[in-house]
């Protein structure tokens, strides 16, 4: 490693760890308002849906709303199949051989 | 039960409960250590990103950039933004976290990625008194750590065999993995508002540099989420959000 890599590992590392930690740290010693405590389970489902719409809908950074759209239609089926099912493992699985797939035929 | 058997059972529930999530993880990982091989990072550089920064959207982000020769303080900055999340994250844990001691803290908030914060989120609220809960954490979070390692080493050693990894679509599985987490949780009319409101707005953010956005569309999400319940309660026309073990398939 050179010196120049060493610096950028170390930021990142000090960077991501100083946002990790100081919330745990601080926070567990006082106490959150109720309603900020009630509105922190919609973090889960709202960080995720933010991440997983653009994916799916903007994989190459504009809207691409098309059957040859292999994330946004893999991504559907797997919706699809979590809903019915909710398995996780089947769901990643079947999600990821079907993208494959679809990629391939269309 | 002794309390060491106790923890034990805690350790191994929390491997179990993310076995799926590191299913979704290993392609994820060795692309990292493809990407980051042809990006021209060296193969220590990619390994210690891995043990010390373990955080695999911002590593990949980086990866990325010094492909594209950007500066040292741009992909700091960009690390900042793309990380932010998971100070919501130990936002949301703390107030169950409270006896714990900063030896328990400390690492714990090292090894806080998305996959282990919502097994363990969903094991904090579940009603039982147990507590070792953190000892579910942290079979989580090793569980997670060690195939990180695994995968960037596998992705770091085929990566220079293999041309163009960012191609070959793989990066499905950290979405498909997702998509199965949220789906479940859906049922409840709340937490579907906050997942529309949080995409839409994810959508209309796409814009800002850096995923910025990201935060922005999470943080209306919320918004939208709690907006909804409480307008539920004052109508009283469904019931409340279901319990949280439901959001999730059981381990």
């Amino acid at each position: 490693m050179i010196w120049n890599e060493i610096i950028l590992v170390a930021s990142m590392a000090a960077v991501t760890f100083l946002i990790r930690w100081p919330p745990l740290a601080l926070v567990s010693r006082i106490a959150l308002p109720q309603p900020v405590v009630d509105a922190l389970k919609f973090i889960p489902p709202a960080v995720l849906a933010a991440i997983v719409v653009p994916a799916m809908l903007t994989p190459n950074g504009t809207l691409d709303v098309h059957p040859g759209n292999a994330y946004l239609v893999a991504g559907a089926a797997s919706g699809l199949l979590a809903w019915r099912t909710r398995n996780l493992l089947a769901t990643i699985l079947f999600g990821m051989i079907f993208f494959l797939i679809w990629r391939r035929l269309w | 039960m002794s309390a060491e058997s106790s923890r034990r059972a805690e350790f191994w529930r929390g491997v179990r409960a993310t076995f799926p999530l590191v299913v979704g993880a290993i392609p994820f990982g060795i692309i990292f250590g493809a990407l980051a091989v042809n990006s021209g990072l060296s193969a220590a550089a990619a390994a210690a990103m891995s043990a010390f920064v373990f955080a695999g959207s911002s590593q990949f982000i980086a990866a990325g950039l010094v492909g594209g020769g950007a500066g040292v303080l741009l992909i700091v900055m960009t690390t900042f933004v793309v990380n932010l999340r998971h100070a919501l994250y130990s936002v949301t844990l703390a107030p169950y976290m409270k006896h714990l001691p900063q030896r328990w803290l400390a690492p714990l908030a090292f090894w806080l990625t998305d996959e282990s914060f919502l097994v363990v989120v969903e094991r904090y609220r579940q009603p039982d008194a147990s507590p070792y809960k953190h000892w579910f954490f942290l079979g989580s979070a090793l569980f997670m750590y060690t195939n990180w390692q695994l995968c960037t080493w596998i992705g770091v050693f085929t990566g220079r065999t293999l041309p163009n990894p960012g191609g070959w679509g793989l990066d499905f599985a950290l979405i498909v993995t997702f998509i199965g987490m949220i789906t479940p949780g859906l049922r409840s009319r709340p937490v579907a508002m906050s997942a529309l409101v949080a995409g839409a707005t994810a959508l209309l953010l796409a814009g800002l540099p850096n995923r910025l956005g990201l935060i922005g569309a999470t943080l209306t999400g919320v918004l939208a989420g709690a907006l909804t319940e409480r307008w539920m309660a004052a109508h009283r026309t469904e019931p409340l959000t279901p319990p949280t073990a439901e959001r999730l398939p059981p381990p």
